[in-house]
């Protein structure tokens, strides 16, 4: 027990010590909130009267991108690269405490976001409909999916080389996965594309929780489900421990 | 023996390594020294043949095997970001009775550097940092890869002195080089090996001792009139490379009298004088060339028409 929370803490303090994971796991998904909000630059869907009510839950999602699949992705892929998963393969650590050390390490990353942000969205006037409980659900299930794709990319590629793919599959996940941008606003086949992608399942459900008003997201809990299982899936099969 | 693909990368590797005794793992770079580790550690499976460690499977037993051994990697192993005393911290929770982590980086020198993030330690100081991990969870045996590549001399002797102080623990301490020099100081027993195979094997004393007949070695200008030397000592005289000269004789008091003699009555300066024992860097020279000639023996043989063979080195 002590070696798995000794483990992560660690890793947290890494994580937290590091100024550009700080920058888009907090600043970024603020910086957005407020002025969108305050801006009314962005397009809303039909029937919101408020933009901060249609932001909040698309940042929310964009959080739980930032931690589970860029921090924990980011840093995976050096550690691996500097040869830190070779060396933990021969203390008593185990694969097992070191998954959950990591699990643990998103968990509290998104913790620290989703206080932030849901106090900024309230001093934004942000009046949610308030089912909290589902959001955990929707949550957890988001980080499993982005996290999954975060250790897909650091088990098989370089370190740098990730570094670059997972901030480009960030920015590319954050334009066409309705986080700020309504999905119905963008052209009809990118739409549709926005939402198979994981960033468009977890955004339209947290809509649906959240915001009233917004349409009910049958399919989008099965893909956002579908992702959950199979990205996770495809990291075990694909992740080299070796640099 | 351990293949990747096509390619032998160690094949009849062989030897024993005690509690209580340093074992240098000899060889140039590209010999098979860090599969042979790793293969002891657990990170490869061998293809054919087998490895116990403390009397366990590394890969069956992986389990038992890691609470007992401490690992060097010949590189990285550590969180770019961390401190040294985070790292020794985060390492002893890994271990039920570990070493207390500010005795450790005392003993390796790097008190004053305990709170600098690692990428900002020198390489010496990297590892030093990565031979306290290995010793953290207070091991049975050691492995460790190249331990003062790329250290300065003061971390180098601080490095040996550890390595001493764990085998008169009782610690069996296994380690590569292809530093003959630290070979001949540090190990109590050594294994050479090249192209994935053991040329020799014993103490540094037993492998400086055997090989060649008695050979007597002198330094002096080049193109000595070896014939005539020859005749007044009455043994073969050769020079090998210009001004290094081999007397096929056993080093006794009249014959090297002889030699001096002789050199004086020439007026030819002596530069340096050898008798009987070879250096261990003379023992891994021949032996290297000895074994690169038997392979090109080989090769020759095999290209003849309707026979062919891809060699390939790891």
């Amino acid at each position: 027990m002590r070696a798995l929370t000794t483990q992560a803490r660690t890793e947290l303090a890494l994580n937290l010590r590091n100024g550009e994971q700080l920058l888009v796991a907090i600043a970024i998904p603020v910086l957005l909130l407020v002025f969108f909000s305050s801006v009314e630059v962005l397009p809303v869907p039909e029937g919101v009267n408020d933009a901060v009510d249609f932001l909040t839950p698309g940042i929310l999602a964009l959080a739980v991108m930032s931690s589970a699949m860029v921090s924990l992705g980011i840093s995976t892929g050096f550690e691996r690269q500097y040869g830190v998963l070779k060396r933990l393969g021969t203390t008593p650590l185990g694969r097992s405490r070191w998954v959950a050390a990591k699990i643990a390490m998103v968990l509290a990353l998104l913790v620290i976001q989703g206080s932030v942000i849901v106090v900024v969205a309230a001093f934004l006037g942000w009046n949610p409909d308030p089912r909290a409980a589902l959001a955990v659900v929707a949550v957890v299930l988001g980080a499993l999916a982005f996290g999954g794709v975060g250790l897909v990319l650091a088990g098989t590629l370089r370190g740098t080389v990730n570094l670059a793919v997972t901030n480009g599959l960030y920015l590319l996940l954050l334009l066409a996965g309705g986080m700020v941008i309504p999905l119905e606003k963008l052209p009809g086949p990118m739409s549709t594309i926005g939402e198979l992608l994981p960033s468009g399942a977890l955004s339209a459900v947290l809509q649906t929780i959240l915001r009233e008003g917004a349409p009910s997201a049958g399919s989008a809990w099965v893909v956002l489900l579908v992702w959950a299982v199979a990205a996770p899936l495809a990291a075990t099969r694909l992740f080299r421990w070796e640099p | 023996m351990v293949r990747y693909g096509e390619v032998r990368a160690v094949d009849g590797v062989s030897f024993r390594a005690e509690r209580g005794a340093v074992t240098a793992l000899l060889g140039p770079n590209g010999a098979g020294k860090t599969t042979t580790v790793e293969t002891l550690e657990g990170y490869r499976r061998p293809t054919a043949g087998s490895v116990r460690v403390l009397g366990l499977d590394p890969v069956r037993d992986h389990a038992a095997v890691v609470e007992r051994i401490g690992v060097m990697l010949q590189e990285g192993g550590v969180y770019p970001g961390i401190r040294p005393e985070e790292m020794l911290r985060l390492f002893a929770s890994y271990y039920d009775d570990p070493a207390d982590p500010d005795l450790l980086l005392e003993r390796v020198g790097l008190t004053d550097r305990r709170r600098s993030v690692w990428r900002r330690l020198s390489g010496g100081e990297q590892q030093r940092l990565s031979l306290a991990l290995a010793l953290i969870g207070r091991p049975d045996v050691v492995f460790l890869d190249e331990p003062t590549s790329g250290i300065d001399p003061a971390g180098r002797q601080i490095v040996r002195e550890v390595i001493r102080e764990l085998r008169d623990d009782g610690v069996g301490v296994l380690l590569t080089t292809h530093d003959l020099d630290e070979a001949e100081r540090l190990a109590d027993h050594v294994v050479i090996i090249d192209h994935g195979r053991v040329l020799a094997d014993g103490t540094p004393a037993e492998l400086m001792a055997s090989g060649q007949a008695d050979q007597i070695r002198f330094g002096a200008p080049p193109g000595v009139a070896v014939a005539s030397l020859s005749s007044r000592l009455g043994a073969p005289v050769v020079e090998g490379p210009p001004g290094e000269y081999v007397v096929a004789a056993e080093a006794t008091p009249v014959t090297v009298a002889a030699l001096t003699a002789w050199l004086a009555e020439h007026d030819l300066p002596l530069a340096d004088l050898r008798a009987g024992r070879h250096s261990l860097e003379d023992v891994f020279l021949r032996l290297t060339a000895e074994a690169d000639a038997r392979r090109r023996d080989d090769t020759t043989q095999d290209l003849r028409p309707g026979r062919t063979r891809r060699s390939r080195r790891a």
